[in-house]
Formats: C-alpha cells, sequence, structure tokens
C-alpha cells in the first residue's frame, strides 16, 4: 500500500475517497464523543472543569503525533528526496502547530481553576511551548528560503532535531517534579480513569486523528497542486 | 441527560471549547480553501481537469 501511495497519480486517486471518509468519520466520532462528554458528571476534585480534559488531552496527543508524522516524512523527503514526504511535512506541520496551541490555551484554561495559575515554567509546559516553536520554526524557515528544494532540507533537518524534543514533552512530568500531572492515558497497567471519563476521552483522541487524517490529505493534495501549477507554468513561459 | 451548567467554572469551561471550535474552523477554511486554489490554478494552466 505504501509503495502505491509513492506515486503521486496514485496517491491523488486515493485521497481523493480517503479525505472525505476521514472527515465524516472524525464527524462522527466528535459528535459521539460531545454526547457523552456532556452527561459525563462532574469530577469530585476538578468539578465541571473536568470537561476541558475531552479537549484538551486530544490536543496535547495530536501535537506529538504530528511531530512524529513530520520527523517521518520529514526523514523520507531527506534521504529519498520523494517530493510527496516533502509536500507530507509540508502539510503536517501547520495542522502540528494548530493542535499544539490548542494544548496550550485549553491546558492554561485548565490550569488557572485547578493550578491557582494560567501558566508556570513547569518541565511539560515548557517543552509544549518549545515544541510549538519548533513548528513555527519549521514553517518559517521553510517559507524564508526561495529555493525550494534547499527549503525543503533545511526544513527537514530542522524537524529532526526537533525530534528530541518528543520524548522530554512526553517524560517530563516522570523525569521531574512538575505541577502538570502524570499519564493518566497511556500508562502502564492502563488508563487510571473512570469509564464514563475514559470512552468520550477515546472517542475525541479518534476523532482528532480522524480530523487530522482528512486535513493532512486534504493539504497534501493542494501541495500536489502546487506543485503542479508550478511545472506547468514554467513550461508555458519556456 | 446533559449537563451545561458549568456554574462558576464557565468562564474557564466555555473559552476552552470555543477557542477549540475556532482553530478547528480556521484549520479547515485554510486547508480547504488552498487546496482549492492550488486546483484551479492546475485546471487554468491545463485544460483537463486533474483528478
Amino acid at each position: 500500500m505504501f509503495q502505491a501511495l509513492v506515486n503521486p497519480d496514485r496517491f491523488m486517486a486515493f485521497s481523493r475517497w480517503a479525505a472525505p471518509l476521514f472527515g465524516v468519520i472524525a464527524l462522527v466520532l466528535a459528535a459521539a464523543g460531545l454526547v457523552l462528554d456532556f452527561q459525563a458528571p462532574p469530577d469530585y476534585q476538578q468539578g465541571y472543569t473536568v470537561h476541558i480534559m475531552f479537549i484538551h488531552v486530544p490536543a496535547a496527543f495530536m501535537s506529538e503525533f504530528v511531530y512524529v508524522c513530520l520527523g517521518v516524512a520529514s526523514f523520507l523527503s531527506l534521504v529519498f528526496r520523494h517530493a510527496l514526504a516533502t509536500a507530507a511535512a509540508r502539510a503536517a506541520a501547520p495542522l502540528g502547530a494548530g493542535f499544539t496551541l490548542l494544548a496550550l490555551v485549553t491546558g492554561s484554561l485548565w490550569g488557572r481553576p485547578t493550578w491557582g495559575t494560567w501558566w508556570v515554567w513547569d518541565p511539560r509546559l515548557t517543552s509544549v511551548l518549545v515544541l510549538f516553536l519548533f513548528y513555527l520554526g519549521y514553517m518559517a524557515l521553510e517559507a524564508a528560503i526561495e529555493d525550494e528544494t534547499k527549503a525543503a532540507r533545511a526544513a527537514a533537518i530542522l524537524a529532526l532535531v526537533g525530534l528530541i524534543n518528543l520524548p522530554i514533552v512526553h517524560y517530563s512530568v516522570v523525569w521531574w517534579n512538575s505541577l502538570h500531572q502524570g499519564s493518566s492515558l497511556l500508562r502502564a497497567g492502563g488508563p487510571a480513569m473512570p469509564a464514563v471519563y475514559l470512552a468520550p476521552l477515546l472517542l475525541m483522541v479518534f476523532a482528532y486523528m480522524a480530523g487530522f487524517g482528512a486535513l493532512w490529505l486534504v493539504r497534501i493534495r493542494g501541495e500536489v497542486w502546487r506543485r503542479r501549477a508550478a511545472v506547468l507554468a514554467m513550461r508555458a513561459a519556456t | 441527560m446533559f449537563d451545561f451548567d458549568a456554574g462558576r467554572y464557565a468562564l474557564f469551561v466555555w473559552p476552552a471549547y470555543a477557542v477549540t471550535a475556532l482553530v478547528f474552523a480556521i484549520l479547515i477554511l485554510d486547508s480547504l480553501l488552498r487546496a482549492r486554489r492550488w486546483r484551479r490554478a492546475v485546471e487554468a494552466a491545463k485544460p483537463e481537469a486533474p483528478q
């Protein structure tokens, strides 16, 4: 399947039906997740603010997941110099930046009533801010270099350097004393929460993933068309 | 039974949902408009429509 998708024409044929399909799946999962979300009772400690968890945790998870996608695409772009890998990396960055921004903002809105502060230079919060800066840096570097090939190479190297930050983000709550709570979803021994919270949370995580899949495919398609338009314009000019 | 009574936490919960909706709306619109723009550029440069 991977081999088939490496061909741009096959990718365009695949993504033509896959992108709307992922979009519909995302909508259905998000609707189901929100229905269960607002039926869940307030937490005995956090009260109604527990509802922020259903939009914050998926955004935080996606901020890391999308960076892994960006890193893999950048590696393939750098090593194999494949146009689709470059397009995939380019397409992932703004989506990852969006998810990371959401994680930071919703986290801040959750932190104020539960921790008593909007922001603290805690290892988890700081490393997620660094992740956000890596996304912005990737997009800025990509846009700053006129030669597209050089821009893609430089941005891919930056993306690979940024991969170092991912384990820091993930394990920051384990390695250091942190105001941020430890992982309650991806942990040894299984998730540490009752089903009434776990079900809507998982539905929202999968909804965010499907939504990312749809938008990623749409943006890669846009990149393929952009390159085709540039080639056609060059042909017309010569 | 739905529970939308956020009480004293309304100032934190609803802005979080509003920001989420706004960022998703921006990402969806930007992605679709960007793709449509370049598709039209290809169509304008080439008579046969791309996939």
